[in-house]
């Protein structure tokens, strides 16, 4: 009964909801649209691949399905040095591509035109992978980053650049921000030096053209813990993040920092079977004064989280 | 009883049953919820108490405490509450006592589902929109859609001629909320990537509490203050000032929450303004409420629903007085990220919206079981444990956050700050202990209500008998 009497008023909450999405959806997405890609914004997508929380190639959220970074000093294919070495991206037969090699929209005005004329980003097909790179080239007379498929440019197949690379070249990037996301460190730390006073600890804040195809970018929003977005370049041990991680009271007594022990897994790097609770007593009685040096904090096994962890804090936190 | 009900015919299911069934589970979920939030203090408080388990990491609970307050105790008590007042508003019977029981069991599982996948570390990755998309497809056609559909036609179908202003709000809230669920999905079911996707993520979370939680909250003062007090509402204009000036202001603001992010200068000044107009609704709603009570304050002290209610009213003075100048970039750079919000995040959601809310269930439960409260002492050790440790709560984040504040600007090293912070997470988990105290307490005094409260007469109000115990 009467229902419409109102439609004034039902009407009226339409219409002004209608008008703030329009101003605060619409209007925004004209700015963004409009950032071009930075070498960060265009590394990032590369390393971490389409999409990095749930997702239909990585349900469990434990980093299946990314593509795996490599640093290379000469060409798999002619021998030839590569100085400084480079980072290249290599996407196995079936690695869901980042967001701009499928969308080149998204990269920018610029890098979008540039990675599909001479970088020849829609050669590269899932079905058979492909290796992409970050190129220098010039657009109006401005030197600009732009996405190359280095499988069609020049031949490399994912597979010979793997093994040209061995594991000792490898950054599990993509695996790395995938456990960064699922162990919940964005509740604690920030990627995001604020524009005001703290990135002069922190380091520079990001530009606009940084997260171009990055999903999720999880900035955090509350932080009881020092921003990481450029960690690697204050502190690049590899030792000392073992340590931190397995028991962050090793290196920092008074850290609030969870242990994360548990990304360690079963075994480490030769194989033996990790005790957990024997290191534990030991630390207690390193704790309690019974001995003079805590136990030592095993080797990660190559493929455990861990690696690929600190793995993706040293290649992209820089 | 509930599975009986779920496949009865609508006639044969009592009146209420929905009221009654999304009450103590909204119960429930507030232990839960004040529960994993208890641990989660504890855990930061105290780094090793329960470590080395992937479950019980920091990382791994944070989420479904949030989750578990906000789609658990707040957004049920917000079921439970539509499913009594808007009928009792329209002078009508709820549209389908049936759809609602199914609701309730929908929600609970869906959202037991949601948090377990979550807990595990199933999640997108994106605050606030942690759950994964199918659970929230789930949410949205589960049981938003469903509640919307009961509250929209138990209006369509009323007796009397006008739209009380709290169902204003409720018709229109549930609708808004839809809205922005669909739209916060978007970059998890389109791809969209970047500035646009943490845009969304905080498009979303901001809409979901300026759009759901306070204004329904506000929505139930402005039934249950005049139905306890038995005067009626200062002015129902006033009431529409807030209710327009929340659509208008409050849906505009998102991108404050990354004020230091590079997203448009344009952007940021706009949500900066619209931000400070949010004083319109909020003093509009806290001086409709407060005269609405004129002659009636001895009940702030002899009635415990009142006293919850009026609790909230007041805590929604400092709230928006510190949302609304907290967002400008004159203050905003100083307390951004630090304690200082996760205060005022509990300032909103446990002190204002909560006492709004457990008032509206204290009173719903008593009036569709038709018993009196079982236990005044009860109430008041629930009352006075939850406004305790609210407060202990409120001040040691605050001091937490100013003290991060200042080792931002003055460059302190970062350890130092975990170092001088500590004391306040210790004080934050007592605090937060007692609230979770006090709500053990209510689950106990609503179920001994429900069992063995003295009957309320036919024609009476619950409030109007006096209490025994
Ligand atoms: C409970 C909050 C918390 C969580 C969760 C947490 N951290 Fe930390 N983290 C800290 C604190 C506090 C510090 C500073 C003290 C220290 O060095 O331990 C820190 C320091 C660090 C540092 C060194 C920073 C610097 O400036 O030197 C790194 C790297 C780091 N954390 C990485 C991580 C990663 C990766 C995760 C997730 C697996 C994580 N943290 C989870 C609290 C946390
Ligand atoms: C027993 C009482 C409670 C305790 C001990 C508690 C504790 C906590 C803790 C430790 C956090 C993490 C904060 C941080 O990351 O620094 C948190 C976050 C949060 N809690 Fe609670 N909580 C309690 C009750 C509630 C209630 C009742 C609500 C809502 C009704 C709530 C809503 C939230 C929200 C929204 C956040 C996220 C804050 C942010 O993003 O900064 N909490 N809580």
């Amino acid at each position: 009964m009467g229902f419409r009497q109102y439609k004034f008023g039902a009407a009226g909450v339409g219409l002004m909801l209608g008008f703030s999405m329009c101003i605060t959806l619409f209007g925004p997405s004209n700015d963004f649209r409009s950032g071009v890609s930075t070498w960060v914004g265009l590394d990032k997508q590369l390393s971490l691949g389409r999409v990095i929380g749930f997702s239909y190639e990585d349900p469990t959220v434990s980093g299946d399905g990314k593509p795996v970074t490599v640093i290379l000093d000469k060409d798999p294919k002619t021998g030839e040095a590569i100085d400084p070495p480079q980072r290249f991206y290599v996407y196995k037969a079936g690695t869901k591509f980042s967001p701009g090699v499928n969308h080149p929209e998204l990269l920018g005005p610029g890098v979008e035109d540039l990675s599909l004329s001479i970088g020849k980003i829609k050669a590269a097909d899932v079905s058979s992978g492909a290796v992409f790179t970050v190129s220098k080239g010039e657009f109006n007379g401005e030197e600009i980053d732009y996405i190359e498929n280095v499988t069609a440019t020049r031949g490399w197949s994912p597979e010979e650049t793997l093994r040209a690379a061995g594991d000792e070249n490898s950054r599990y990037v993509g695996k790395g921000k995938t456990i960064y996301i699922s162990e919940g460190c964005w509740w604690c730390h920030t990627l995001l030096p604020e524009q005001t006073q703290d990135w002069q600890v922190f380091g520079a804040p990001p530009f606009l053209g940084d997260f171009n195809g990055e999903m999720p970018t999880a900035f955090g929003s509350d932080r009881k813990a020092p921003d990481l977005l450029h960690v690697a370049a204050r502190n690049s041990s590899r030792e000392w993040m073992e340590m931190h991680f397995f028991n962050p009271r090793l290196v920092q007594p008074n850290s609030i920092m969870p242990r994360f022990d548990y990304l360690w897994g079963k075994t480490d790097a030769d194989g033996n079977t990790i005790d957990y609770a024997k290191w534990r007593a030991e630390y207690m009685a390193y704790l309690n004064g019974e001995s003079i040096y805590p136990p030592e904090v095993p080797k990660p096994a190559p493929d455990s989280e861990v690696r690929a962890l600190i793995d993706w804090i040293l290649t992209s936190l820089k | 009883m509930l599975l009986k009900y779920l496949f009865a015919k609508n006639d044969e299911i009592p009146p209420g049953s929905a009221t009654i069934f999304f009450g103590f589970s909204s119960i429930f979920w507030f232990v839960v919820g004040t529960g994993l939030g208890s641990f989660n203090a504890a855990k930061l408080a105290f780094p090793d108490w329960v470590t080395g388990t992937e479950m019980f990491a920091f990382g791994h609970m944070r989420q479904v405490h949030v989750l578990a307050v906000i789609l658990g105790w707040i957004s049920m008590a917000f079921g439970m509450t539509m499913m009594y007042m808007t009928p009792a508003l329209g002078n009508t019977k709820l549209w389908s006592e049936k759809l609602g029981l199914w609701t309730v069991f929908l929600w609970n599982i869906g959202l037991s589902l949601g948090l377990l996948l979550l807990w595990l570390g199933f999640t997108s990755g994106r605050e606030y929109n942690d759950l994964i998309w199918p659970i929230d497809l789930v949410v949205i056609c589960g049981v938003l859609l469903p509640l919307g559909i009961n509250v929209w036609m138990t209006i369509a179908h009323r007796k009397t001629q006008g739209i009380y202003i709290t169902n204003w709000f409720f018709g229109a809230c549930i609708f808004m909320v839809i809205v922005v669920f669909v739209v916060g999905q978007s970059p998890e079911l389109f791809g969209l990537t970047g500035l646009t996707e943490a845009y969304l993520t905080f498009w979303f979370a901001h809409n979901v509490l300026g759009l759901w939680i306070t204004p329904v909250a506000a929505a139930i003062a402005y039934y249950t203050i005049p139905k306890l007090t038995g005067n009626p509402l200062y002015s129902h204009r006033i009431a529409h000032l807030h209710f327009w000036a929340i659509i208008a202001f409050y849906s505009t603001p998102a991108s404050h929450h990354l004020m230091s992010a590079p997203l448009p200068e344009w952007l940021k000044s706009f949500a900066s303004v619209e931000g400070v107009l949010i004083l319109i609704p909020a003093i509009a709603f806290v001086a409709n409420i407060l005269l609405t009570m004129k002659g009636k304050w001895s009940m702030f002290v002899e009635n415990v629903e009142t006293k919850f209610s009026i609790t909230g009213v007041l805590l929604a003075i400092p709230l928006n007085m510190q949302g609304g100048f907290q967002q400008t970039r004159a203050i905003n750079w100083y307390v951004h990220g630090t304690g200082w919000i996760v205060a005022h995040a509990h300032l909103a959601l446990l002190g204002m919206s909560s006492f709004l809310e457990a008032a509206a269930v204290y009173f719903g439960l008593q009036q569709m079981l038709r018993r009196k409260l079982y236990s005044l002492t009860l109430a008041n050790l629930h009352y006075w444990f939850f406004l305790v440790g609210f407060c202990i709560y409120w001040i040691s984040m605050t001091i937490a956050g100013l003290i991060q504040g200042a080792g931002k600007i003055y460059e302190v090293p970062y350890i130092d700050v975990v170092v001088a912070e500590h004391p306040y997470m210790i004080a934050r988990w007592v605090g937060g202990t007692m609230v979770f105290t006090g709500n053990v307490v209510w689950l106990y005094n609503m179920w001994m209500t429900a069992r063995e409260g003295t009957l309320v007469p036919a024609g009476k109000y619950a409030h109007e008998l006096a209490y025994e115990r």
